[in-house]
C-alpha cells in the first residue's frame, strides 16, 4: 500500500498560525513554497536524516520554516544563508545543511555569498526559490524579474536599459569549477513537479554521500505578488519565465566526484589547545604587580604607518594588563599599510574602562612632523611629549607639559634597523614616566614578541632608550 | 482485488487554489461551491477513478491538505 500524505519532517500544527485551522500554513493561495517544503520534507524521511538535518530559514515568506520543518535550524541575516551553511557543515560534517532561499536573498543581497559557498564547493544543498519578484515585502522588483513584469517597483514594466536584465543563477554558477549538481526545475504540470522532486532527492543524496555542493533552482509562483489566480500564474510562469530561465541540467559531475571528497573536515576545539594559545596574551608570568603596576593613563602614539606606532602602544598597554591594570588599546589608521598617519590610544587605569579614546592625553608620543601638530595642543598640562627629534624638526612650542626629546631613529638606525625606533622610545617612555620599574619590563618584553630571534634586539633598544633618558635626568 | 484507490480532501486546510485540479490526469477532484471557516472554497474529490497516482499531493501547495491512498 502507498499513502501519500504529510511527511513527518514537517511538524503537525503551525504554531504561527492563528485562527481555524493551525494545521494549515501561512503561505499564501497557489504558492509554490508548501510544494516544494513538501517534497523536502518527503526526501528527508525517506533518506532517513531528519534528525541530522540543519534547515537554515532566509529572509523572505520561508523566514518561518523553524515553524514548518521538525529538524535543527538556524536562521539567517538576509542574503547570508550560504555562510551560515558553511559554518555548519564544517563545524559538524555529519550534519546534512538546506540552504533555502528566494531570490531577493540569494540573488541580490546574498550574491556574495552564494557564489562564493559555491565556488568552494561546500558540501551543503541551496534551494533556490525563484518567483521573479520580493513576494513577502509586497511585490517588488527582484533580480530575476523579466523584462516588461509590472512590479510595485516597476508599474511600468521593467526596463533593461533602467533596471538591467534578469540573472540567471544557474548559468553562472554552472561556470565554477567546485559545483557537482546545478539543475533547474519549476512547480509547474506533473511533469515538472516531478523532476523538481527528483532534483531535490538527488541533491541531498549527494550532499549525503558527501560529493559536493548542490544548486537548485526551482521556478516558483507567487499569484498575490503577481496578481494572479493560482492556475493563472502557474502558466504565466511556465510561458514567460521558462524562456528567460531554461529548465535542465546545468551541471553534473555527481558520477565523477568520490562520495566524502567534498567532507571539509575541521578539527575540533580541545579545551586544553585553546588555554594553552589564550595564555600567550593573557595569565602570563607576572613579575610582582605590587610594584608594577602603573598610575592610571591616557596615551597617544602617533606617527606614519610602518613605524610600529600600532605596536609600540600595543606593547604599552600590554605592559600594564600583565602588571594587574585594566587597559584599552585602539588603532585609527587609514588605508594605506604603509606612509599614511596612524595612531593608536592607550588608556591604563585601575577602574573598568569606559571608552577607549584618548581625547586629552596625559602622554604623547610622536614620531612625525603632523603628528606634533596635530596633537600637541590635546596634552593634558603636566603631562608628557615624547618627540623623536630624528623625525620631528620643529621643537615643541608647550611650556606646561613636560617634554621629553630623543632621536630614536637614528638611534635605531646606528643598531642596525630603523624598526626598533618604536622600542628605543618605549624605552625613554618608561624612563620618563616611571610607568614600570626596568626589571619588570626587561623580564616581561620577551613575551611580547612574536619572533623570539628578534627579543635580543628589542631589549638592546630598550635598555638604551631608557638610559638616554636617565642621563639627560642625570643632568 | 486489494482495494480501491482514492484521495481525501482536509476541506479546512484547503485554499481553493485549484492546481490539484489542473493535474489530475482523470479529472477527478472538483471545486467546491461552500466556503470553509477561512473563507476558501474548498476542492473535493468526486468519488470514482482516483488511481492514486500522488500526482494531486504533490501539485497541492498545502502540506496537509490532500491525502492519497492507494492500496
Amino acid at each position: 500500500m502507498k499513502v501519500y500524505e504529510k511527511p513527518n519532517a514537517l511538524y503537525g500544527t503551525f504554531e504561527r498560525k492563528t485562527g481555524p485551522a493551525l494545521e494549515s500554513t501561512h503561505y499564501c493561495q497557489g504558492c509554490s513554497h508548501g510544494n516544494v517544503h513538501k517534497m523536502i520534507a518527503e526526501a528527508l524521511v525517506d533518506f532517513g536524516v531528519q534528525d541530522r538535518t540543519v534547515f537554515v530559514s532566509p529572509v523572505g515568506c520561508a523566514v518561518f520554516g523553524f515553524y514548518y520543518f521538525d529538524t535543527g535550524h538556524i536562521q539567517a541575516a538576509h542574503g547570508r544563508a550560504p555562510a551560515v551553511a558553511t559554518g555548519i557543515k564544517r563545524a559538524n560534517p555529519n550534519s546534512i545543511v538546506l540552504s533555502y532561499q528566494g531570490d531577493g536573498d540569494l540573488a541580490a543581497i546574498g550574491t556574495a555569498e552564494t557564489i562564493h559557498a559555491a565556488n568552494r564547493g561546500e558540501n551543503i544543498t541551496v534551494i533556490f526559490i525563484n518567483n521573479a519578484i520580493y513576494g513577502m515585502t509586497g511585490g517588488q522588483m527582484a533580480p530575476t524579474t523579466l523584462i516588461e513584469q509590472h512590479t510595485t517597483t516597476t508599474p511600468g514594466g521593467r526596463v533593461e536599459g533602467i533596471h538591467g536584465n534578469p540573472i540567471r543563477m544557474c548559468e553562472m554558477i554552472s561556470t565554477l569549477t567546485a559545483p557537482t549538481y546545478v539543475e533547474r526545475v519549476a512547480i509547474g504540470n506533473s511533469k515538472h513537479i516531478m523532476k523538481a522532486r527528483k532534483a531535490i532527492r538527488k541533491a541531498l543524496q549527494i550532499q549525503i554521500e558527501g560529493r559536493g555542493y548542490s544548486f537548485i533552482e526551482i521556478l516558483s509562483t507567487c499569484p498575490s505578488g503577481w496578481k494572479m489566480t493560482p492556475p493563472d500564474a502557474r502558466d504565466w510562469m511556465l510561458e514567460h519565465m521558462t524562456k528567460v530561465f531554461p529548465l535542465g541540467v546545468f551541471k553534473d559531475e555527481s558520477k565523477a566526484r568520490e562520495p566524502g571528497s567534498w567532507d571539509r573536515v575541521i578539527k575540533p576545539f580541545e579545551p586544553e589547545a585553546v588555554g594553552a594559545y589564550l595564555k600567550d596574551f593573557v595569565g602570563a608570568t607576572v613579575a610582582d604587580p605590587s610594584q608594577s603596576k602603573p598610575q592610571e593613563m591616557h596615551c597617544k602614539f602617533a606617527g606614519f604607518g610602518g613605524q610600529g606606532i600600532l605596536t609600540m602602544g600595543l606593547f604599552w598597554a600590554q605592559l600594564a594588563m600583565r602588571a594587574g591594570s585594566k587597559v584599552s588599546w585602539i588603532p585609527s589608521y587609514g588605508p594605506e599599510m604603509r606612509g599614511g598617519t596612524a595612531n593608536c590610544q592607550v588608556n591604563i587605569a585601575d577602574e573598568r574602562i569606559g571608552t577607549p579614546l584618548v581625547e586629552e592625553p596625559t602622554m604623547l608620543a610622536v614620531m612625525n612632523q603632523p603628528s606634533l601638530e596635530k596633537f600637541e595642543a590635546e596634552v593634558v598640562p603636566g603631562g608628557v611629549l615624547l618627540v623623536d627629534t630624528s623625525m620631528v624638526k620643529t621643537a615643541p612650542t608647550r611650556t606646561d607639559i613636560k617634554t621629553v626629546l630623543i632621536p630614536a631613529s637614528e638611534m635605531a638606525n646606528q643598531m642596525g634597523t630603523s624598526k626598533v625606533a618604536n622600542v628605543i622610545l618605549l624605552g625613554a617612555l618608561t624612563a620618563a614616566t616611571d610607568a614600570f620599574p626596568f626589571e619588570y619590563v626587561i623580564k616581561t618584553l620577551p613575551e611580547l614578541i612574536k619572533k623570539k630571534s628578534l627579543v635580543e634586539m628589542n631589549i638592546e633598544a630598550f635598555t638604551r632608550g631608557y638610559q638616554y633618558v636617565r642621563e639627560q635626568q642625570n643632568g | 482485488m486489494a482495494g480501491v484507490p482514492y484521495l481525501e480532501v482536509a476541506s479546512e486546510l484547503c485554499k481553493g487554489c485549484e492546481l490539484c485540479m489542473g493535474v489530475c490526469p482523470k479529472q477527478c477532484i472538483a471545486i467546491g461551491d461552500k466556503l470553509n471557516s477561512a473563507s476558501y472554497r474548498p476542492v473535493y474529490y468526486t468519488g470514482e477513478n482516483c488511481t492514486g497516482c500522488g500526482l494531486c499531493f504533490y501539485a497541492c501547495p498545502e502540506p496537509g491538505a490532500i491525502r492519497v491512498v492507494k492500496p
